[in-house]
């Protein structure tokens, strides 16, 4: 291949990425550091207020005083991004391991009806949650079928926001794990067995080990969108506990303060590519996630 | 035989739907012994070695391990174990955790693991790479690291399924005697599943020929090769002339059949009852030609000649039959026979095998 075929023949892939991932960010990255317009939007000017409401308010006298709520936000939003995962992590492992146990025309039915939701909108999918955990909505009316109390709320609390974030992200648990478990050689679990590993040692030994790359490349997938999603802590949280997607998605609508959303958005972006880059660090042959 | 059995097999049947693999086997592997299941493609080697194993069960008879049943007992409560065909080393592990791992699921204290290990991986050879995971490894270094963890705890049995058909040539021929000087020195018995007759012949204490399911014979690998039981052994192991005849008289032992060779030979037979159609088998070196030719002499002409460096085939006809002899080329620059030649062939009766339908 000629120099100049490698330069123009990517040349689309380029102006796509530029056009579409760079430019905007450049563009938050320019709000973030502009200045509050009077009526909303923003003024080009030089400022860093934004970065410095993040933890810190002014006080009565104008001094700066230290303010963790931005924080709390910020660590609200980790946390739950973290339960999430652990909770992917959980269901996917034997959801996996009982598809690569199926015989093929199965597994391509049952990998098919794993991302089935995806080919729904995501709105409607937590809407649907709305149906399902809502005030005398069908959670409610089969607990109360059984014999259970009338009970009522569980819509707009944390679980009700992490059982739609982990309805949402599984799918993208699931395939990784699934392409890493369907890869093992099954000569090596006889192989545990034969050298008198029990089930659990060759699960714990063999099996977890070599699903090991699946479930990082999992994580990163249900972790990193965890961060910045807005449709479960707004629809399914009820708006009450502020996450960062939210607080973003405040800040550019209602409170009109498009340079703080945009801060937020970058210190979002930070987060992101920090797990990314720790992630590579830990895994130097991403190539055996086979993906 | 008055040494004790490692195994036996007990009228053990094997059904895979209605595919029947393996059809009433049944025979006893000896303690120490260097054990050979050989057959053809399909004819249920692995089947039967996977059972042995714990990785399959019987669909009818049993199996003793030490003369104790095994048919309950799960795969990691036998004390057998497997040299798998593509050697299953866990790739997550280095060398020396392959060959731990066995001994760790058995309790063994720290120390004595640590000793062991160093022990086989000096036994194969490998002390150097014992930091290595099995990527970095060759074909035949990959061979060994699974020897050494299929006999780090001292098994009863070791089962081998085609260990050397992954190798080259002249590392399969180094490997052959590395394992046969193995199984004597630690004295553990060899199960080893091979569809390759030479190997076989080369290595066993006894060979088990199997085909269509069924334990076609069992035998030393000279029983095996000299005195077959059946047209399928002759035909398997080795190569030879089947002639089409009639036994003409018969004692049980000993028979004499009429072929188309216009001369009667009398020799050994199997599973001849009285007068019958019947086969002569006889085998290419048997038949000498030219100065080596003796016993019953035949004349015949060449039809082909294939030159082999220290053997030289050729197809000659007598009468209406087709016959293939080797002829050892003792001599440097032997004079060859040419094609439309006609020579003079021999052997001798008792060379010969009879074998009845
Ligand atoms: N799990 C199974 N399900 C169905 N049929 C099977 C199964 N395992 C083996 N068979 C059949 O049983 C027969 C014997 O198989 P086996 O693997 O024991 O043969 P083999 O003698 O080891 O052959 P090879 O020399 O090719 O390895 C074959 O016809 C095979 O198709
Ligand atoms: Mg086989």
């Amino acid at each position: 291949m000629s120099k100049a075929f490698r330069f123009w023949g990517l040349a689309p892939a380029w102006a796509l990425m530029i056009l579409t991932l760079i430019v905007p960010i450049l563009i938050v990255a320019g709000v973030s550091v502009a200045e509050r317009g009077a009526y909303g939007g923003f003024d080009w000017a030089f400022d860093l207020t934004s970065y410095r409401q993040i933890l810190f308010t002014e006080g009565w006298t104008d001094a700066l005083e230290f303010d963790p709520k931005y924080l709390w936000i910020i660590a609200r939003t980790m946390l739950y991004a973290l339960t999430t995962t652990v909770i992917c992590v959980a269901l996917a492992l034997p959801v996996s391991y009982f598809i690569a146990q199926q015989s093929a025309r199965v597994k391509i039915i049952l990998i098919y009806l794993v991302t089935l939701p995806f080919w729904v909108s995501m709105i409607v999918r937590v809407y649907a949650w709305l149906i399902i955990l809502g005030n005398d909505g069908i959670l409610e009316r089969v607990y109360r079928l059984f014999g259970g109390a009338d009970v009522s709320g569980f819509l707009f609390t944390s679980g009700a926001m992490i059982t739609g974030m982990v309805y949402s992200y599984i799918p993208l648990m699931v395939l990784p794990v699934y392409a890493s478990v369907e890869k093992i050689d099954p000569a090596l679990i006889e192989a545990s067995h034969d050298l008198y590993g029990s089930r659990w040692v060759t699960l714990r030994r063999v099996i977890l080990p070599l699903t090991a790359p699946g479930l990082m490349a999992g994580s990163i997938l249900v972790f990193v969108p965890c961060l910045g999603t807005v449709l479960e802590p707004m629809l399914l949280g009820g708006g009450k506990q502020l996450m960062m997607g939210t607080l973003i998605q405040t800040q550019f609508g209602g409170a009109r303060n498009w340079p703080f959303g945009a801060a937020i958005a970058m210190v979002l972006l930070a987060f992101v590519v920090l797990v990314l880059l720790i992630n590579a660090r830990r895994m130097p042959r991403q190539s055996e996630i086979g993906l | 035989m008055s040494r004790p059995s490692a195994i036996e097999v007990v009228n053990v049947s094997k059904k895979f739907g209605d595919y029947t693999a393996l059809d009433h086997v049944d025979f006893k592997i000896l303690q120490n012994e260097f054990f050979t299941l050989l057959g053809p493609s399909g004819c249920g080697k692995t089947t039967l070695l996977r059972m042995i194993a714990g990785f399959e069960t019987p669909s009818a008879g049993t199996l003793l391990l030490k003369g104790k049943a095994i048919a309950q007992m799960p795969a990691h409560k036998r004390r057998v174990n497997t040299v798998f065909q593509n050697y299953a080393l866990f790739p997550h592990m280095t060398l020396s955790q392959n060959i731990a791992f066995g001994l760790e699921n058995l309790g063994w204290d720290k120390a004595r693991i640590r000793e062991r290990v160093g022990r086989m991986l000096e036994m194969v050879h490998m002390e150097d790479f014992a930091a290595r995971k099995p990527d970095q490894l060759s074909g035949g270094q990959r061979q060994r690291i699974a020897l050494a963890r299929a006999l780090a705890s001292e098994p009863e049995v070791l089962l081998l399924d085609e260990p050397l058909s992954a190798l080259d040539l002249k590392l399969r021929q180094a490997m052959r005697n590395e394992l046969r000087a193995l199984q004597r020195d630690t004295g553990i018995t060899f199960v080893f599943v091979t569809h390759d007759q030479e190997e076989a012949l080369d290595m066993s204490d006894r060979i088990a020929v199997m085909g269509h399911g069924r334990v076609q014979q069992i035998g030393t690998p000279i029983e095996i090769y000299e005195d077959p039981k059946t047209r399928f052994v002759a035909d398997f192991i080795g190569d030879t002339n089947f002639l089409e005849g009639e036994v003409i008289a018969s004692d049980g032992s000993t028979a004499t059949i009429r072929t188309a060779l216009g001369t009667d030979v009398t020799t050994t037979c199997e599973n001849v009852s009285g007068p019958g159609p019947a086969t002569l088998s006889i085998r290419p070196e048997k038949i000498g030609v030219g100065e080596q030719a003796e016993g019953l002499i035949l004349t015949s002409t060449v039809l082909s000649r294939n030159y082999l460096g220290g053997f030289t085939h050729y197809t000659v006809r007598v009468g209406e039959i087709d016959l293939r002899l080797s002829r050892r080329n003792a001599q440097s620059h032997q004079d060859a026979f040419d094609i439309g030649d006609a020579v003079r062939i021999g052997f001798r009766d008792s060379n010969a095998r009879i074998l009845g339908q």
